[in-house]
């Protein structure tokens, strides 16, 4: 394509910023997630309340958050801190109920032997309780990452350089004819990187899970 | 901050005018109405018969995840590049036509994929039972399977709403009006205020639009399927799509 060989490094620098900020708040949304994911199951009388908050949260149009971060965080109106903290949200308003119906879906057979066993609680979770859960973990995860990948674009409107950058770009330069080069190509990297994500969460979902794949004929 | 955007919201002239709060909402809603109708009008009856007869639905999830993982914005500027050439004259048809477009296509999957769902999800003894007391194809749809999918699929135009209340403020970065105007101004004017009132004027309309749609659920579902008769409350069909918000439901 002609216009990322004239822009190859700009476009590889703006698809480097995408990736960043979609992959980050993913990350720091399952490390928060988890803990209140498993309150939630825990202790049943914080499961309907916690899921209210987080569909409460989901329901606020990403760009709305974008404009307010700085309001609430103290930020600056360019930091790409405004971008992360409403994403992050997200993801964790997502995974809660996620990591919460993940635990959940551990029989109770399981749950019993392992602690026949002489699992305490700590380890019965970490080594038990989470690896059961991580298939629907993943699912979630794959949610939020795929849909991360689509709302750092709309970060372009205010002004956070990523592959939404392509499509500003693109509005501008077509003012007398329509010229798609850098809009197609921001859709396709989109596209490319919400797949690469994907598949390296279903990768990581089959090597975390291998008595998966061991009862499966070859 | 939250003072500015108090003294921007409480402002009287802000009230009034083509450039006033209740004219943007106007605006706004306008916008979401039509292409939450338009999308309802093709993918419901689409829905209703890929869900009845069965065939269709893997391709189903397959446009719907298709769909789900482009940018909006950038199908947003895409669509504005390709159709507006095409629009001749001055008017806001040039913007609005691949507007609607867009947000048409992003309203698609959330109902098609959840009524799909919903009819397939719809219990199989009811089923059995509807057409063993002699009920047609047509009626095993009608009243059997689609009051049993109404929760899913009334979660379905809920998420629907959602993307295309939020699209739609995108929407005002192509010139359109709306609540996204405030945001955009705001910034090109380096006012905060303005910014912040209009991220908060769209917050709360799509939280109300939730919750009026949340309300006609309550009205419209039939107790028996959605259970707020039984003493006890059995979880209902999970779906990753839909946007949880019933804890009687979870």
């Amino acid at each position: 394509m002609g216009y990322f060989g004239d822009h190859t490094a700009e476009v590889l620098d703006l698809f480097a910023q995408h990736v960043w900020l979609s992959v980050v708040p993913v990350v720091l949304g399952l490390i928060i997630a988890l803990p209140i994911g498993y309150l939630a199951r825990r202790y049943a009388w914080t499961y309907p309340p916690l899921v209210s908050i987080a569909g409460l949260l989901y329901t606020i149009p990403s760009i709305a958050l974008f404009v307010l971060a700085p309001g609430i965080l103290g930020t600056r109106i360019l930091d790409p801190v405004n971008v992360l903290f409403p994403l992050t949200v997200y993801t964790v308003a997502l995974l809660v109920r996620v990591v919460a119906d993940g635990l959940a879906s551990v029989p109770t057979e399981v749950l019993q032997s392992a602690t026949a066993m002489g699992y305490g609680r700590l380890a019965r979770l970490i080594r038990v309780e989470l690896p059961i859960a991580v298939p629907v973990i993943s699912t979630g995860l794959r949610v939020a990452a795929v849909s991360n990948v689509g709302l750092v674009t709309v970060a372009t409107t205010i002004g956070t350089a990523q592959l939404g950058q392509l499509f500003s770009t693109g509005l501008q330069m077509s003012s007398f004819r329509s010229y798609y080069a850098p809009i197609v190509l921001g859709i396709v990297l989109c596209l490319l990187l919400a797949l690469v994500l994907d598949g390296l969460i279903v990768a990581g979902t089959r090597v975390l899970t291998p008595w998966r794949r061991a009862g499966r004929p070859a | 901050m939250i003072g500015g955007v108090l003294d921007f919201l409480t402002r009287a002239s802000n009230w009034s005018g083509p450039q006033g709060i209740p004219a943007r909402i106007g605006e706004h809603l306008y916008y979401s109405a039509i292409a939450i109708v338009i999308a309802l009008v093709i993918a419901l009856p689409l829905g209703l018969l890929i869900g009845h007869t069965g065939r269709g639905v893997a391709a189903v999830s397959l446009v719907v995840n298709a769909v789900r993982s482009l940018p909006s914005f950038g199908l947003l500027i895409f669509f504005v590049v390709l159709l507006s050439p095409l629009i001749t004259g001055r008017n806001n048809l040039v913007y609005l036509l691949p507007t609607e477009v867009v947000l048409v296509l992003l309203a698609l999957p959330s109902i098609l994929g959840n009524t799909v769902a919903g009819i397939q999800n719809a219990d199989a003894a009811a089923r059995d039972a509807a057409r063993g007391m002699g009920m047609t194809s047509s009626q095993v749809l009608f009243r059997v399977e689609l009051p049993n999918a109404l929760p899913l699929i009334i979660s379905g135009v809920r998420s629907a709403a959602l993307q295309v209340i939020a699209t739609a403020t995108i929407a005002s970065y192509v010139s359109l009006g709306g609540l996204g105007r405030y945001v955009f101004t705001g910034l090109a004017q380096q006012d905060y205020s303005q910014m912040a009132a209009g991220a908060v004027l769209v917050a709360v309309l799509a939280l109300v639009v939730d919750l009026l749609l949340a309300l006609v659920q309550r009205l419209i579902v039939s107790p028996g399927v959605s259970g707020r008769f039984r003493s006890r409350v059995e979880p209902g069909p999970a779906t990753a799509a839909v946007v949880p918000k019933e804890p009687a439901v979870a």
